[in-house]
């Protein structure tokens, strides 16, 4: 069936008022004080560890983010800590607010179609979250400038703009997946508990549990063990499976386009060949982290189209 | 203002299992007050949200305004007001603010807006508070900011689901007068009730549902009559001797009550007021007041299901 009229009409209104909400709600402020105040903290240290040990280090800035050999206390692990979080709470009320507040007959009786306000919504969430990591991303680079006194090269510009990217997908993530328990849940504390308890699940308990499930469906096999090396069917159930929390697919990609010297299968694969280990060039980390990017912009888009069918068929009525 | 604005034949809307809407057939004219009444749960909603196409239609078609507002949403949300049962706002925002995002979503240009709001705000009483969040309104308040919404819209049709639940009278009497004013500028209003005879004096025409179906519908005189076989109610208050056999003797009349002290309820096929002053004249009785009403539709109402029942029709399941 064919419907008349474009379902983007009205689109910029809910946008801007969302954002505008957002923006000036104490709900996003506490959450920017919360990232800054994290944040600050691990670059302050990163940036004195750097001071005090590099020497000569050409990726200096990238350190900044993420110190090698740092990993509990590291800007990028604050960021996929805090950033669901920041997501999950502009995005868990989003829907099911609107029933319980009643407006939602309301302004859907408005010539609108649901499209509108559900992708208005949306891209008001990942606008807010935009706006808050850009900001973060800037204050660093400058606490960076002013602590580090060297500037930041071309090439560590463009990784660092293709972390930001990485991070704004992942935070999409964790908004499309609040947003569909708001669209899923008529209660906003129900919805705002799912969220977070699947947030805590990925991050606290998945991944130990993808090394088990990993063993489990495909054991290891004893002539690897006694190697000491992983099996490789093994690893790959177990990478395949840690993979499905975006929290690991973001740490991946993070880790290929901030460590350019990281130690990847390819860089193993050359030390057994003989040749040196160099650190990678930005084209080639790219292509590294290019499946986890991908992945995290597919997951978004997947959550974002489950909850806009269940929104569709939703009643309106309360 | 013969024109008709909303049209629905054998719509039914089912849920699962559950028929919440069967097979009912209506028409509004423009500039007419038609009243959905009926208990809670009788289907009323359900059809008032096939009618802006917030929920599909099982089977049957709709047609409002010439377009069928499952497949033409957006023309007819432009042309209908919709006033939800309890309307809810954003309470952090003032009225006005609420007023000019609804605006915007409707499509009205930005410097008509203000203009807009206020004027509505004036008319529905709430000139004073546009300014003010909407989270300290009273429910009075809000019903009237949902009224202005749709003044400000400039509506073809207005559809109000229980208004009037939870108002104190006096809101009641002040949002009937509001509607009566918009049935005024040609505006069709569809009011859905469950308090009947508080908006049966608003109403042109009134939809009685029971269990998803219409029960009965046209004007309550026509209801009155083809319920009770009598159109009208005279209230006769007069002092004298053997007054109710005299009254039931007027040609007309079907039924005669007592009412209290010297008081008597007559239903009559037409207004027999003089007829019924004569007669009480006549029998040397002191007419003190004489009254004519149309019969209240709670009546009307508990009798026609009241029969139903004992006839086992299958209206009254």
């Amino acid at each position: 069936m064919q419907r008349e009229g474009s379902p983007w009409r009205g689109m910029n209104v809910v946008f801007f008022r969302e954002l505008f909400d957002h923006l000036t709600s104490v709900r996003m402020l506490v959450l920017e004080f919360l990232v800054l105040l994290f944040g600050a903290t691990v670059v302050y240290f990163a940036a004195e560890q750097i001071r005090n040990t590099t020497a000569e280090d050409p990726f200096l800035f990238m350190r900044l983010f993420a110190p090698p050999g740092q990993t509990l206390l590291s800007f990028v692990l604050v960021l996929s800590i805090l950033v669901p979080i920041m997501a999950i709470g502009l995005g868990f009320d989003s829907i099911n607010g609107e029933y319980n507040r009643r407006t939602m007959s309301r302004i859907l009786a408005q010539p609108i179609y649901r499209d509108a306000l559900l992708a208005g919504k949306f891209l008001a969430g990942l606008g807010t979250l935009t706006v808050a990591l850009v900001t973060l991303w800037l204050l660093v680079i400058g606490f960076g400038l002013l602590r580090l006194g060297v500037p930041p090269s071309g090439e560590e510009i463009g990784r660092l703009i293709v972390f930001l990217i990485v991070t704004i997908a992942y935070a999409g993530v964790w908004l499309a997946l609040a947003m569909l328990f708001s669209v899923l849940f008529r209660s906003t504390a129900t919805a705002a508990l799912v969220g977070l308890g699947l947030w805590l699940f990925l991050a606290l308990l998945w991944p130990a549990l993808a090394q088990v499930l990993g063993e489990a469906i495909s054991p290891s096999d004893i002539r690897f063990t006694m190697l000491g090396l992983p099996t490789p069917d093994t690893l790959a159930w177990q990478q395949a499976l840690a993979r499905l929390s975006p929290g690991t697919l973001y740490g991946e990609a993070v880790v290929a386009m901030l460590n350019p010297d990281a130690q990847s299968m390819t860089t193993l694969l050359a030390q057994f060949q003989g040749r040196i280990a160099a650190p990678l060039p930005l084209d080639q980390s790219l292509l590294q982290a290019w499946p986890q990017i991908v992945s995290l912009i597919a997951g978004m888009i997947l959550l974002y189209v489950a909850g806009y069918v269940v929104f569709q068929r939703q009643e309106v009525r309360a | 203002m013969n024109d008709v604005v909303i049209e629905a034949r054998d719509l039914t809307k089912r849920y699962g299992g559950a028929t919440a809407v069967d097979n009912i057939s209506f028409t509004v004219k423009a500039g007419e007050i038609f009243g959905l009444l009926g208990p809670n749960g009788a289907g009323k909603t359900t059809t008032i949200l096939m009618m802006l196409g917030l929920t599909e239609v099982t089977s049957g078609t709709i047609n409002v305004l010439g377009h069928d507002p499952a497949r033409e949403p957006l023309q007819v949300k432009r042309r209908v007001g919709y006033l939800p049962d309890t309307v809810g706002f954003y309470d952090h925002m003032t009225a006005v603010d609420n007023l000019s995002y609804t605006a915007a979503l409707i499509g009205i240009p930005a410097r008509e807006r203000r203009e807009r709001i206020l004027a509505a705000l004036d008319r529905v009483g709430l000139p004073d508070v546009g300014n003010k969040k909407v989270g300290a309104f009273s429910r009075g308040m809000r019903q009237r900011l949902g009224l202005a919404e749709i003044v400000m819209k400039s509506v073809s049709i207005a559809i109000l689901d229980e208004p009037t639940s939870g108002l104190d009278p006096q809101a009641t009497s002040d949002l009937l007068e509001m509607i009566r004013v918009l049935k005024h500028e040609g505006v069709a209003v569809m009011i859905s009730s469950h308090l009947l005879e508080r908006v049966q004096s608003v109403c042109d025409r009134v939809a009685l549902f029971n269990n998803g179906r219409i029960a009965l519908i046209g004007t309550v005189q026509e209801l009155a009559t083809q319920v009770l076989g009598a159109g009208y109610r005279v209230d006769v208050e007069a002092d004298g001797l053997d007054l109710e056999e005299k009254l039931r003797a007027v040609p007309g009349v079907r039924s005669v009550e007592p009412a209290g002290p010297n008081r008597f309820r007559l239903l009559a096929q037409g207004d027999v007021r003089s007829q019924a002053a004569a007669a009480v004249v006549n029998a040397g009785g002191a007419l003190r007041q004489l009254a004519v009403d149309t019969p209240s539709l709670d009546a009307i109402y508990n009798r026609y299901f009241h029969d139903q029942a004992q006839l086992g029709a299958p209206h009254a399941t």
